[in-house]
């Protein structure tokens, strides 16, 4: 057999199926590279072996008592650690959390089990999916495998790290602000955003409750969209989970794959014109577009006005909803507890451990929000904000009135070295200028290779309707039916 | 504290005018707990009815209890209130450890049900107290502080939370402030809070059990001098749980807030707490240090929007409110006010209303809960209802009383078997061998040997002074240990006597 981590995660759902394979030696083969690879790469907190070559024991004997398999049995999938997974660590990446087991699943780790994937581990990350880079974690950074100097992208940058690494197929990312998408383009790889509501939050470590989306990261479209599948639909422990069936997502990809755009209009926002945008990801832009147009789409330019306020807005909105749903971080009932010795006060326990177990970005987005939400600030900032994200979302829908998708560049620079922007928060939060907008509006964006920049990954951004998951997998699968998937160098 | 001379009530009424506002929590009887299916029994091992959700672990998430959002909407329709169309749930940040989210998922400034009103009656006279709003909110856990002596977390050398109460589905019932009362403020919070109970209760939404803090109340006070148009600074009593503490803290805090401002002092907005033992009030948490709560809608949860058929179909189904059901009852059972005022202070009235549909008389069932159980509840401190005889027991026992198989005395013993579980009013009487001896043969033996051993009481009767009877009653009674029936015994004495009654 050829070497099974270059496989995609279709590919070896059939070879497992098929008994060429077992679900045992494709989790061994990831492993390994694990072992090989992960020590440069740093794309896992935690390698779960025994759960992975237990899940993957229980496939290889349903196989033979000739049980049906679903879709990804036996395929391996790395979790990002913000995911709460029974038994097994999760730490948001954040001190406060070291050694935390959580006694429950979140949804989306349960459908995986379901499903027969094989959890490999758990991924690094930006400390509670705060960041744009991998560089916040308080486990240090994940490093890309397109350049082990260079930056992952964040907040998933483990995610997608470990899947352009070949060390899985597949992996879970969570998406407040482009935390998918962004490490999605700088790695090379897919990502995609759902729907909001469209993917269950339940046992996801809120970060941003009404931004938050757990979504699939992957080498190709249609291995993305087989994902998807598995992990989406309603959710009756998440109260914003939305009752309806999900678009089927594969069969978008698979038309997609078969390269033709005819009938399908794409807008491209006048507002990302380029400013503040490297060219070399402009000329990697501009040339997908012209790909797209010759199978067939048709492009028009549509004018999204209040784009330019989504920043602001978005970093008023996440950081009060973080400053909440970071509250119960206290010592008081799991995880860590600093200054219990007898001469602390209940406020000085509590306070001692939030400082001992916090990073400076997660710091920085606390007291961001708390000034924010407090009385006498909160209209001018909470409410505004609020105002702003409706505006935004008034764009969208009535672009969506006159084009299927939207589409821009999803980062505006390739992967950076790593240090060449901690120093300056908001240079840092331009990583995410071209993703925000879709997480105020709530409907679903993937990101797709469209290229190369000095060597580097360029992704295309591919914007839909909320539940319209469908169509932007249709053109993700036709643009990379002739981009082609990217190839790091080898490691 | 300085200790002052504290002015006479009648003096404070006489030269301020209370405004008092009442704040009610009441824990809803659900099953399940506001945001998870964890159960709600009162009184389990500490920690045992807790999950993820409602312990606030990481990724865990709120799902909205629906019996309870029909309770409140029933309850706010109790009170009169509209019911928003459109209305959703915000966090009350604030830390403590109670507290497992550091914020309470609660209502701000979008309740469930507003604008209401209840009227209640104080001296026969009907007051209407105005609702501001009744919202949801999820009740915090217990925090028990050990190894100090006075249970307070100063002195404490640890301190346990029980989190089995966290996330009971806790409704918040706020009355707008009540101007007006005079001297009897302190009654009409009384009667208020009584009336809330009663309502709450009819609707069968919770057991409303102020001694074990499932109806909690927090009382406003203020003061302002008589004829004055602005009212005065207003103190927040917190917690005060039973009937009577509602009033003495309303009486209690108006007397010390006159002796303040009869100081040229100023009162200080303040959080205070009601002292069971002395009576009084002391100061809690100053306002002025308040926390910034940081309201914000709950983004974990999507707004409610309750349909206006199912509001309806909730309205049309309210039972009859307690007081009007009261005012029937006592046409019935053809009580006065002052009557049927005793039989709603011992909490009598569905056990009255029970045992009359069981067979009793009206009279007759009002007798044995008001008088002998009444005193027995009194005694033990318990709940009339927990007192151990049931309606139809009581039914019973009046039904033997009318067969002429019990006379009061021997009911009375019967009764304290039945409280004390020895079975039905029938079953203890033959048990205990306490039926009224009739069979005249016998009666007649004890009647002689009363006459004969009482000389010159026979011959007072003989003389016709008939009255002298009861001295020989008495003592055929004794003989027969009361299992006598003392009519019969007497008509034999004179009948043996020669006499006419």
């Amino acid at each position: 057999m050829s070497d099974l981590t270059k496989l995609t995660a279709a590919e070896l759902a059939a070879t497992i199926a098929s008994g060429d394979v077992s679900a045992v030696e494709v989790a061994q083969a990831h492993l390994d590279r694990i072992a090989a690879v992960d020590e440069r790469v740093h794309a896992f907190l935690h390698v779960d072996t025994e759960g992975a070559l237990a899940a993957a024991r229980d496939v290889d004997a349903k196989r033979a008592a000739g049980e049906e398999l679903g879709p990804l049995a036996g395929v391996p999938i790395a979790v990002k650690d913000v995911l709460a997974t029974k038994g097994v660590p999760t730490t948001a990446a954040s001190k406060i959390l070291e050694g935390w087991r959580p006694p429950y699943d979140a949804t989306i780790v349960e459908r995986l089990r379901a499903a027969g994937t094989v959890m490999l581990g758990k991924t690094n990350m930006d400390e509670f999916a705060m960041g744009s880079s991998t560089e916040y974690s308080a486990y240090g950074p994940t490093n890309n495998p397109w350049d082990l100097g260079r930056i992952p992208g964040g907040s998933g940058g483990g995610s997608a790290a470990a899947i352009a690494a070949y060390e899985a197929p597949l992996a879970i990312g969570t998406d407040t602000g482009g935390s998918i998408r962004q490490p999605g383009a700088v790695t090379g790889t897919v990502g995609a955003k759902p729907t909001y509501g469209g993917t269950s939050r339940y046992g996801l470590i809120a970060f941003s409750s009404s931004l938050d989306t757990p979504g699939p990261c992957a080498r190709t479209v249609h291995d993305a969209a087989l994902l998807h599948s598995v992990i989406a639909g309603h959710d009756p422990r998440d109260s914003t989970s939305i009752p309806q069936a999900v678009p089927d997502v594969v069969a978008a990809a698979r038309l997609g794959a078969t390269g033709d755009l005819t009938g399908v209009k794409i807008g491209l926002v006048t507002e990302f014109n380029g400013e503040g945008a490297e060219p070399g990801v402009m000329a990697a832009y501009r040339d997908s577009i012209e790909a797209l147009t010759k199978l067939g789409a048709e492009v028009v330019e549509i004018s999204c006005p209040h784009f330019q306020y989504a920043l602001p807005a978005y970093y008023l909105i996440a950081p009060s909803e973080a400053s909440s749903n970071l509250a119960r971080f206290d010592g008081v009932r799991f995880g860590l507890r600093t200054g219990d010795d007898g001469r602390h006060s209940l406020e000085e326990v509590m306070s001692l451990t939030r400082e001992a177990g916090f990073g400076p970005e997660v710091k920085r987005r606390i007291i961001l929000g708390t000034y924010a939400l407090s009385s006498g600030y909160y209209d001018a900032y909470y409410g505004q904000a609020q105002k702003v994200r409706t505006l935004i979302t008034r764009d969208f829908t009535s672009a969506f009135e006159q084009v299927d998708v939207l589409v821009s560049p999803t980062t505006p620079f390739v992967a950076f070295p790593f240090g060449s922007r901690t120093g300056d928060p908001y240079q840092m939060y331009l990583a995410d200028l071209f993703t925000i907008p879709t997480n105020l509006y709530g409907g679903p964006a993937i990101s797709v290779p469209c290229g190369l920049s000095e060597g580097l990954p360029v992704g295309l951004q591919i914007m839909a309707p909320t539940m319209a998951d469908d169509r932007m997998y249709r053109v993700a699968a036709a643009l990379e039916s002739t981009v082609g998937v990217l190839t790091p160098p080898a490691l | 504290m300085t200790t002052t001379v504290l002015p006479p009530y009648d003096d404070v009424v006489a030269r301020y005018e209370p405004v008092i506002g009442l704040e009610t929590h009441v824990e809803l009887g659900t099953n399940t707990k506001m945001f998870c299916g964890c159960p709600t029994e009162f009184g389990a091992e500490p920690n045992t009815q807790v999950c993820p959700v409602c312990l606030g672990l990481p990724g865990a998430l709120p799902v909205p209890n629906r019996a309870a959002i029909e309770a409140t909407i029933r309850i706010g329709l109790a009170l009169n209130c509209s019911i928003a169309d459109w209305c959703r749930f915000a966090r009350k940040n604030y830390f403590y450890p109670d507290m497992p989210k550091n914020f309470q998922t609660s209502q701000y400034d979008e309740p469930l049900c507003v604008d209401g009103y209840l009227d209640v009656e104080v001296d026969g006279e009907i007051v209407r107290v105005e609702i501001e709003r009744v919202h949801l909110e999820e009740d915090t856990g217990k925090t028990l502080h050990v190894g100090g002596a006075t249970g307070r977390i100063h002195g404490a050398t640890e301190s346990l939370v029980d989190y089995n109460r966290a996330g009971i589905p806790l409704v918040e019932i706020v009355t707008k402030p009540i101007p007006g009362t005079g001297a009897k403020a302190p009654l009409v919070a009384r009667a208020y809070v009584t009336e809330l109970r009663d309502i709450i209760r009819s609707l069968d939404v919770s057991d409303v059990r102020m001694e074990q803090g499932s109806m909690r109340c927090d009382v406003n006070t203020s003061l302002t001098p008589a004829g004055g148009t602005e009212w005065g600074t207003r103190t927040e009593t917190k917690n005060v749980n039973s009937l009577r503490s509602v009033e003495r803290a309303v009486r209690a805090e108006m007397i010390r807030q006159a002796s303040v401002l009869d100081a040229g002092e100023r009162i200080f907005q303040e959080t205070r707490h009601f002292q069971e033992d002395t009576g009084d009030t002391r100061p809690g948490r100053s306002k002025e240090e308040a926390t910034d709560y940081r309201y914000f809608p709950e983004p974990d949860l999507v707004p409610m929007a309750p349909d206006p058929a199912w509001v309806a179909e909730l309205k049309a189904a309210l039972p009859e409110p307690p007081r009007v059901h009261r005012k029937r009852l006592q046409e019935e059972w053809g009580l006065t006010d002052l009557d049927m005022q005793s039989v709603v202070n011992a909490g009598a009235v569905e056990l009255i209303e029970a045992t009359i549909a069981a067979g009793a008389t009206a009279a007759g069932a009002r007798k044995w809960w008001l008088g002998e159980l009444a005193r027995r509840a009194n005694e033990e401190g318990l709940d009339l209802s927990a007192v151990g005889a049931t309606p139809a027991q009581v039914a019973e026992l009046q039904q033997l009383v009318d067969e002429g198989k019990l006379n009061d005395k021997l009911a009375r013993a019967v009764l304290e078997g039945v409280v004390a579980g020895e079975g039905s009013p029938r079953e203890i009487m033959t048990a205990r061998g306490l039926e009224v001896v009739s069979d005249t043969g016998a009666l007649t033996a004890a009647v002689d040997e009363a006459i004969a051993a009482n000389p010159d009481v026979a011959a007072k009767i003989r003389d016709g002074k008939v009255a002298a009877a009861g001295a020989l009653v008495g003592a055929v009674m004794k003989t027969t240990r009361g299992q006598a029936d003392a009519k019969t015994v007497r008509e034999l004495i004179l009948s043996r006597l020669g006499a006419q009654g």
